[in-house]
């Protein structure tokens, strides 16, 4: 029962992601698009956070810098395929750097270095205009062209988002399942018991970090196209706070939490459009209140639900309670 | 030379101010284990406690003062640490992080919404007349916050030195299970150590306003500055914390004087960065208390 | 008489003037059970973690199998062939029996890159389900290991550091805080295991009928240096070792 539970829940997820843009207008397909674009970079998190407990608040300066050198790339004549690769390989070295200070501490410390970080990018990226455009940002990019498939429609560059999250989604699969996957929990529940059980938890460690910050590259990679104007307020410390709140409130390592948490964190301003100016502050109280009843995310809520109906379920072992810091 | 000192005391001046924020926050860290990514929020609101004091209740600005420090005092300390710290406190440090700054941007989109975008003038408490010292010229104003600052945390550690609750607060802060034996009300000292945050963070907030003008995105730089004060000084001891905040006060003068000035934000950044990676334990600190 | 696999040369360590260790040389054979025994604040832990690589002594090395030791990282150590179980509850909490165990068995062969692009599995569930069955686990397979009771957290440790079959365990404190009837079991299984594999064992305990009875050759420290070596029956007979735990 349980096995073919998961193939028919995924089959209906696809389904729906493929149906869901028909029929609808261009901003719905566009955020649509967002969710998908967001989806990849809160599953880079979900790795560095959900499954190696690593807490990073510098996802979307991974954003921005995918986001700047497809841009800069694309913008001197390269297809976007090809601008992808540099601009993943230079989020996973930087990543990979990004990480070393989550070797000597954890926590809250980890916390500030990787806003630290953050905010240094933001900063790099407002004031070096002869590279970046400074405040005014860079504007008219183009679109991916498959020559027999164009991506200038919306709709068009939905499907091509769709088909990126799948395989990014499939790879991230592979990882977690990987034993990379163990032993990247192993890290997060325990570190000196799986050093001394022959995980090396530096590499690991450092890994978990690049490997979340290419997948906020990529994330970042297909901002560029989708529209077609970058400017740095849109990698500001703030977004990887939204980003850590998607992966949070879809519960923590739980492999398509980022799916779920994506979804609510970007369709609930849209939801909460009529509050006008009050929707941030609708949206801070909420989170405040999710995390005083539900700390675990909607998965916990999930969790309860099925409990109270089915019985005590099975625990599942690949569901964080809580990444405890402390 | 007299620009120099000039760049220096108004250095000073700043930096004691953020000393004072960084006192709080090392205070509620020691207390209760909660790192408050707020705390930038709980400078901007004060003042404008007083503004509404002023504008809406029609109170002089001394009256204003007391009931915006009074109103801090239970909307910053007490309600924050009965609704938020304690009942997400458990479920772990994550949850906190994410609770304090959503509740940041509650604070600053609230200011934003019900008092307006736009900066609003704040009466100075003091005469900011320019007076000559060396050839430098300061004004009085930054010379009193600088007195009125360092008096203060001289009062605190008096306080939390010399008096019983002080330390029994220093005893619940360091060894909670064996205060609790020793007849020390833990609890208690815990909401004081919350209490006198939002106290420091009144006054730093009606020290600092005359000088940036009361606006809502005040916070966002003044939560990581004392931050990073804090950790300079070590996280564990209000000495650090006053160092450290003096410390980036007077540095973000001299960057933004005579190196740079778009990247005077970077510096404090960078010395964090800088300072974790070579010496957690702060300059001043000891590697106890240290989150590892 | 083939060469020690683990060979302790002249170990001191003192912590601020005080000798926790002093001059302590002695030599572990292929397939012993040997237990590391004497009062509180002997200097037994120190000597545990010095051949752990953890703590660096001050004077004198440790090899294995001829290879210093002295301050090498717990999973380079684990390559080598040395496991280890610990004082506290130290499983991962919200994995499964099964997945603690498999963790503890992926990474002591090939690389990082082989272990991802290799098979996910390679044999790693069969080898964990006959551990699983060894230490008679098998209805606990698929609960998180946070969730067991102290004793079946204790088999699920020793377990995992049978898994990537070392030369070398080195048991601290197991049978702290074990119930009667699941320490009987634990002492079967480890007497069972190392018939089965020849695989030598270094225990630190404080139980001593548990020692008595598990080990065949014993050290007995006192004050940081060795007092006392043979096996149970004559530890059990010297007057010094008495003297020794009766405060003498």
């Amino acid at each position: 029962m349980r096995s073919l539970l998961r193939p028919f829940l995924i089959a209906l997820l696809l389904l729906a992601a493929i149906v869901a843009p028909i029929g609808q207008g261009n901003y719905i397909t566009y955020v649509l698009t967002s969710w998908l674009i967001f989806s990849i970079a809160s599953m880079g998190l979900n790795l560095t956070l959900g499954y190696a407990g690593q807490i990073s608040l510098a996802q979307a300066s991974f954003m921005a810098i995918g986001a700047y050198t497809t841009a800069l790339l694309t913008l001197a004549g390269w297809h976007w395929m090809a601008a992808l690769v540099p601009a993943l390989l230079l989020c996973f070295v930087i990543g990979l750097v990004l990480g070393y200070p989550a070797l000597r501490v954890k926590g809250h410390f980890l916390a500030f270095v990787t806003l630290a970080f953050n905010t240094l990018v933001f900063l790099v990226l407002r004031n070096e205009d002869w590279l970046t455009g400074g405040n005014y940002g860079l504007v008219g990019m183009p679109r991916p062209d498959f020559g027999f498939f164009s991506t200038m429609k919306q709709h068009n560059f939905y499907y091509f988002t769709l088909a990126i999250t799948i395989v990014a989604a499939a790879i991230m699969w592979w990882i977690v399942r990987s034993p990379w996957g163990r032993a990247f929990k192993a890290l997060r529940e325990n570190p000196i018991r799986a050093e001394s059980l022959g995980v090396d938890t530096r590499r690991i460690t450092l890994l978990a970090f690049a490997i979340g910050s290419a997948y906020g590259g990529l994330a970042g990679a297909l901002v560029t196209p989708l529209v077609q104007f970058i400017e740095p307020g849109s990698f500001a410390v703030a977004h990887s706070f939204r980003i850590l709140l998607m992966v949070v409130v879809g519960g923590a390592g739980f492999f398509f939490g980022p799916f779920l948490g994506a979804g609510v964190v970007i369709l609930l301003p849209e939801m909460l459009r009529f509050t006008e100016g009050y929707y941030l502050i609708i949206y801070a109280a909420l989170v405040i209140l999710m995390l005083v009843f539900t700390p675990k995310g909607l998965i916990g809520v999930w969790d309860l639900l099925r409990n109270r109906l089915f019985g005590k379920a099975q625990i599942r072992a690949d569901v964080k309670q809580e990444p405890t810091l402390k | 030379m007299s620009q120099f000192l000039q760049v220096l005391l108004s250095g000073l001046a700043t930096g004691s101010i953020y000393a004072l924020v960084a006192i709080g926050f090392t205070l509620v860290w020691q207390a209760a284990q909660t790192v408050n990514f707020a705390q930038g929020e709980f400078v901007m609101v004060p003042a404008f406690f007083v503004l509404v004091g002023m504008h809406v209740l029609g109170f002089p600005l001394a009256l204003a003062v007391g009931f915006a420090l009074l109103a801090s005092i239970v909307v910053l300390g007490f309600v924050f640490k009965k609704l938020i710290v304690e009942p997400i406190l458990p479920s772990g440090g994550i949850s906190l992080i994410i609770a304090t700054m959503a509740l940041g941007i509650l604070l600053r989109e609230s200011v934003k919404e019900f008092y307006g975008a736009e900066a609003q003038p704040f009466p100075p408490l003091f005469p900011t007349d320019p007076i000559h010292v060396f050839g430098a010229v300061v004004s009085m104003q930054d010379l009193l916050n600088l007195v009125i600052s360092l008096g203060v945390v001289i009062l605190l550690t008096l306080f939390l030195n010399r008096t019983r609750t002080g330390r029994s607060m220093q005893a619940a802060a360091q060894n909670p299970a064996v205060a609790e034996i020793l007849g020390v009300d833990v609890k208690r000292m815990i909401m004081y150590a919350f209490l006198i945050n939002a106290a420091l963070a009144a006054l730093a907030s009606f020290l600092i306003t005359p000088v940036y003008l009361a606006k809502f995105s005040n916070g966002e730089t003044l939560g990581l500055v004392a931050f990073i004060a804090a950790i300079v000084g070590g996280f564990n001891q209000i000495r650090g914390a006053l160092v450290g905040g003096l410390l980036i006060g007077v540095l973000d003068n001299f960057v933004a004087t005579y190196i740079t000035a778009e990247y005077r934000a970077a510096l404090p950044l960078i010395l964090l960065i800088v300072i974790i990676l070579l010496r957690p334990q702060g300059i001043m600190g000891t590697s106890e208390g240290r989150a590892v | 008489m083939t060469a020690p696999i683990l060979s302790i040369r002249n170990i001191s360590k003192s912590f601020g003037g005080i000798h926790a260790v002093r001059d302590v040389s002695f030599d572990v054979h292929q397939g012993e059970i040997l237990g590391l025994i004497g009062p509180n604040g002997s200097g037994k832990s120190t000597l545990f973690n010095s051949i752990l690589g953890q703590l660096p002594p001050d004077n004198g090395t440790v090899e294995v199998k001829g290879t210093p030791v002295t301050g090498m990282r717990a999973s380079k150590l684990n390559r080598l062939g040395v496991g280890r179980t610990f004082q506290q509850l130290s499983v991962f909490p919200q994995m499964t029996v099964l997945e603690n165990i498999i963790v503890a068995g992926q990474e002591h062969k090939g690389t990082l890159t082989s272990r991802l692009f290799g098979p996910p599995d390679a044999g790693l569930t069969a080898a964990a389900d006959q551990m699983i069955e060894f230490f008679r686990l098998t209805h606990l397979r698929d609960t998180p290991a946070g969730s067991l009771s102290f004793g079946q957290q204790k088999l699920v440790d020793v377990a995992m550091a049978f898994m990537a079959g070392p030369d070398l365990v080195l048991l601290d404190e197991p049978a702290g805080g074990v119930n009667l009837t699941m320490l009987a079991h634990l002492k079967e299984r480890l007497i069972a295991y190392n018939a089965e594999h020849g695989t030598t064992f270094v225990v630190i305990e404080h139980n001593m009928e548990f020692v008595m009875s598990l080990c065949t050759r014993i050290v007995v420290l006192a004050e940081g240096a060795i007092i006392a070596e043979g096996t149970p029956a004559e530890i059990r007979a010297n007057q010094t070792v008495i003297d020794a735990y009766l405060g003498g």
